[in-house]
């Protein structure tokens, strides 16, 4: 699903974010990508996400290599992607419902349809009946669950979050990362990264570490645990 | 089985329009609701606009009635062919008709000599001192009035031309000085009002254009956003289309009416000077398509300044995360 072939990527700056970055995750997978902040992290999701391009090597997504995407193509090809941010990026002008219906505005999504699928997205996350509210008057742990429903109401492959529980106490952290696991469970590829030593001893997922631009370590899921390298597993 | 198949795609065109219809029409009326929630602002762009389309209308206007002033309406001018004197009436009316058919002549007044002798008894006071004159010294007089596609100085020229190659005419007279002069300054008003048009239309094409940029910026964090979830540029860009197209309306309609207010107020002066001059002339405002394409040009300049500016704005406003 996601390949990354020798990647390296150097800003205009000069700063040199991935040096040799090569590994796969397969389809259905859930992976924490984890790491010091300035290994690499961020760039290695945006470079999923087509919001930057690889300076050197492969990066796949699905079928299509990020480098011989074309402009035009770009908007087509995030919509299969969803994103969640660590400050949410929230529309704070915008009440709740129309911050998770804007994917589906984006893609032309009939109104009716709008209407039945942020319900959807909003119940998934546990904010149904909060539509009418402004992102201001939720806590940071109910904007990240809007942001989450945002990321899945247009039902994307892949999911793709960066420290999604940053400014999450414990227990809330561990609430998002119960949906991400959800939605793993039905399918999803998701890839999470994250600082959060806690977070990643309760969830036995495959790891990633990242270090000087690389893949240092990749840890295998335990194979007691929920979720695994082929996607295969679900939970409740 | 190929009907079927053809009411499936027929229903998935339809779905296909409703979403396209419902989506426009949306974002155009989020688009007035914008400009309705900053009045002044709005008002503001409205009368830059609607300043910035009179001005060359107006020019418009003055040509179209100096043009109508002019000799095209067959007004206060006409050419004098003098016969060669001792035609017989037989022979000077033949000459009369023979003008008359001609194709760039509207009308032919004949004086014979008699009328012409008669009319300078009771005009000049010198009837005694005629009477002494053993013969008519005056020639038999067409009086021309020249067809209104004949207006032009060179077709006014090729006219006198024709008419004294006729071998009964003696001398043709027409004072074509003014007509001349009007004709160039008729073209000067032309050009200076096509020179302002468009440098206007520029104007209005950046008006919008640095508008339509103030607004891209405060909506910012949407357009980011947006693209991040997978919006096309043409998607970001509608809004401010929209938005765009509004101003140019609104700016259209507003010259419109400064337009019409202006004919309106002139009105008065114009035909108290006419009347001086012992005309009944009435001052002309712009035509029903005038005024239409105006507000029209205003639409499409705004529509334009607002889609370049905005093209060319969100290429640069990549997300960053």
């Amino acid at each position: 699903m996601i390949r990354f072939e020798g990647v390296g990527k150097r800003y205009a700056t000069g700063r040199e974010a991935l040096v040799d970055a090569s590994f796969h995750v397969n389809p259905g997978e859930m992976v924490f990508l984890t790491g010091h902040s300035g290994a690499g992290k961020s760039t290695l999701l945006k470079l999923i996400a087509a919001i930057e391009r690889p300076t050197r090597g492969e990066v796949i997504v699905g079928r299509q290599k990020i480098s011989e995407l074309a402009r035009a193509a770009v908007a087509p090809f995030r919509r299969h992607i969803g994103m969640v941010f660590q400050d949410h990026k929230l529309l704070y002008d915008r009440p709740v419902f129309d911050n998770v219906a804007l994917p589906l505005v984006v893609n032309g999504v009939p109104r009716r349809e709008i209407d039945k699928r942020v319900r959807a997205a909003l119940d998934q996350v546990g904010l149904l009946g909060r539509e009418t509210g402004f992102p201001m008057e939720l806590s940071t742990g109910e904007q990240q669950r809007v942001g989450i429903a945002r990321a899945v109401v247009s039902r994307p492959s892949i999911l793709i979050a960066d420290e999604p529980t940053g400014n999450l106490d414990p227990d809330l952290a561990i609430d998002v990362m119960g949906i991400f696991q959800r939605f793993h469970g039905v399918g999803t590829t998701v890839v999470i990264a994250t600082h959060d030593v806690h977070l990643i001893e309760r969830f036995p997922v495959r790891r990633l570490h990242l270090g000087q631009g690389r893949v240092l370590r990749d840890e295998p899921a335990a194979t007691d645990a929920v979720g695994g390298p082929t996607g295969g597993s679900h939970d409740g | 089985m190929t009907d079927e198949k053809l009411t499936a795609i027929k229903r998935g065109f339809r779905a296909r329009l409703d979403g396209w219809l419902e989506r426009h029409a949306q974002v155009s009326v989020a688009s007035i609701g914008r400009l309705y929630s900053r009045p002044l602002a709005t008002l503001m762009v409205w009368l830059v606009i609607g300043v910035a389309l009179a001005l060359p209308a107006l020019l418009q206007v003055v040509v179209r009635n100096l043009e109508a002033v002019g000799p095209g309406q067959g007004r206060a001018y006409s050419i004098d062919v003098f016969l060669k004197p001792k035609l017989g009436t037989a022979r000077v009316q033949q000459v009369a008709e023979r003008v008359g058919a001609r194709d760039d002549v509207a009308r032919v007044e004949l004086i014979t000599a008699e009328q012409g002798l008669a009319e300078f008894r009771v005009r000049s006071g010198f009837g005694e001192a005629l009477d002494a004159l053993t013969e008519n010294p005056l020639p038999a007089t067409l009086i021309i009035t020249p067809a209104p596609n004949a207006s032009t100085t060179a077709a006014v020229a090729a006219l006198r031309k024709g008419l004294s190659q006729i071998s009964e005419v003696d001398q043709v007279v027409a004072d074509t000085q003014w007509l001349e002069r009007l004709q160039a300054l008729l073209t000067i008003s032309r050009r200076v009002s096509e020179g302002a048009g468009i440098l206007l239309a520029l104007a209005v094409l950046l008006v919008v254009g640095q508008v339509v940029r103030g607004d891209i910026e405060t909506r910012r964090a949407e357009i980011e956003v947006s693209k991040l979830l997978g919006a096309s540029d043409g998607f970001v860009r509608r809004p401010f289309l929209y938005t765009g197209l509004w101003y140019g309306l609104g700016g259209g309609l507003l010259a419109w009416l400064l337009v019409a207010v202006a004919v309106y107020l002139a009105s008065p002066g114009v035909a108290q000077v006419a009347a001086l001059y012992g005309s009944d002339f009435q001052l002309l405002g712009l035509p029903l398509l005038g005024y239409c394409s105006l507000v029209a040009t205003g639409a499409a300049l705004g529509w334009l300044g607002s889609g370049i500016a905005a093209t060319w704005r969100l290429r640069q406003l990549e997300p960053s995360v």
